[in-house]
């Protein structure tokens, strides 16, 4: 038995072919042209990552989820999904609208369901805790419009994932796969990172609770100085293959665009392995923070405020190999100072990869170092 | 926004609420405590009321997808 989705209901938006009459016959006005992410939210929305979301949210959902962190039907919820557009469009309640991409093909059908205006000062300070630009969740914002389009979606086209087409599991496939194993119990690891030793120590503590760990590496747009998604990929392809237990581990890729807005995030982090079928997920240090904006643990204590969230986050110290303890340890176990605490900056990390250099093995498995370092440019630029 | 509505619980039992969260950090009031503690209950038994959401067709098909691509 799979955890129940988010909300309970797992949605399930028809598909269409681009080709499809549905989706054909469209007069330039009855269009919107979306970007790359908002595509990647259409996919989401529709394959029921996002669930119970059947469309991007009106003005209700908006503020109760700015304000009390909750859909305007009580179900918790972090961060808006919305679809922020130019104003100068002349939809009416009810019209069907046809979302297309930057060389309009048809990406999703969508019941125009009305627009208001978002303050880009108040989504970044209630969302991220911050107005500082320098924040990339924060900068993204106020790069984009001030219009939020509302509508439910009709149908959608299956996106095409290139390379990563059989890495890519959809809520209902793994519930699925989770099933098929036996799993009763499975806990989620989100990561945007080549696996470290500290990485996977947190991975397997945590599969020694439950009976099995899916790793959903996150790809797509991320800031400058993280991994590559074909980096990512492959390095967690080359541990598993060497480290992992194959019936009880299982990764798929999940395609979303970080918004690094710490411990909001962290709930999101829940909600979508939650309706892949997880029950429990890792939370470790600075969970989808960056810089120095949100405490270490805050990830951690936002969970108090959830007690219907139907996941079961696992808190996690962070994990390093300790020179003294000669050993992989944490803050929880281990008595020794940051003096003997093997680590390494991304900073030296990538100016090690750069020079032809790699960790040692006690920060980094070799066949992923040795993966990283046949990539030219391993990370984001 | 959500409005709020007022539920009668007896007396005596507000006092112990307001006694305890009075010790214990992070509620409120006992307004918060009863919409927190009611909420873990309802999710609990909601949780309970939820099909399985694929049909037998969906299932073979998926089944044979994972198959292929090596996860079965």
């Amino acid at each position: 038995m799979t955890n129940p989705p988010h909300g309970g209901k797992l949605v399930q938006i028809r598909q269409a072919s681009r080709e499809s009459s549905a989706l054909a016959g469209f007069k330039e006005n009855q269009k919107l042209k979306i970007g790359k992410e908002a595509a990647t939210v259409v996919s989401n929305i529709a394959n029921g990552v996002f669930s119970p979301l059947d469309g991007f949210m009106g003005e209700n959902d908006y503020l109760n989820v700015l304000e009390h962190m909750r859909l305007e039907n009580d179900v918790p919820w972090t961060i808006p999904i919305l679809l922020l557009g130019p104003h100068d469009h002349h939809f009416g309640s009810g019209d069907e609208i046809l979302l297309v991409d930057d060389a309009d093909h048809p990406v999703a059908l969508m019941e125009y369901g009305g627009n208001f205006e978002i303050s880009r000062q108040e989504y970044a300070s209630k969302v991220f805790g911050t107005d500082d630009k320098a924040h990339p969740g924060v900068a993204k914002i106020f790069a984009g419009n001030e219009c939020a389009i509302a509508g439910k979606l009709k149908a959608a086209v299956k996106p095409d994932h290139g390379d990563y087409a059989d890495f890519t599991l959809t809520p209902k496939e793994t519930r699925i796969l989770f099933a098929e194993k036996g799993w009763n119990n499975t806990v989620a690891f989100q990561t945007r990172n080549a696996p470290h030793i500290n990485h996977e120590y947190l991975q397997k503590s945590a599969l020694a609770l439950v009976d099995g760990l899916f790793v959903n590496p996150v790809l797509g747009k991320k800031k400058a100085g993280d991994f590559k998604d074909e980096v990512i990929l492959a390095t967690y392809q080359a541990i598993m293959a060497n480290y992992y237990p194959r019936n009880s581990v299982v990764m798929s890729v999940l395609h979303y665009e970080m918004q690094y807005a710490g411990p909001k995030e962290a709930i999101m982090h829940a909600i979508m392995r939650k309706n892949f079928g997880c029950t429990h997920i890792i939370i470790g240090r600075d969970h989808a923070g960056v810089g120095s904006y949100y405490g270490p643990y805050a990830a951690q204590e936002i969970f108090k405020e959830f007690p219907d969230l139907g996941m079961s986050p696992m808190f996690f110290k962070e994990f390093y190999y300790c020179k003294r303890c000669a050993g992989i340890a944490s803050e929880k176990t281990c008595p020794h100072g940051e003096e003997d605490k093997l680590a390494f900056s991304g900073t030296k990390l990538r100016k090690m990869f750069a020079e032809g250099e790699v960790p040692p093995k006690e920060f980094m498995r070799p066949e992923v170092s040795q993966t990283i370092s046949k990539f030219k440019h391993p990370f984001v630029e | 926004m959500p409005k709020y509505t007022s539920v009668s619980i007896p007396l005596t039992l507000q006092k112990r609420l307001e006694k305890l969260i009075a010790k214990k950090t992070g509620f409120k009031s006992v307004s918060d405590y009863v919409t927190y503690v009611l909420r873990e209950v309802v999710a609990m038994h909601e949780m309970k009321e939820v099909p399985e959401p694929f049909t037998s067709t969906d299932l073979a098909e998926i089944k044979e997808r994972l198959r292929a691509l090596g996860y079965l």
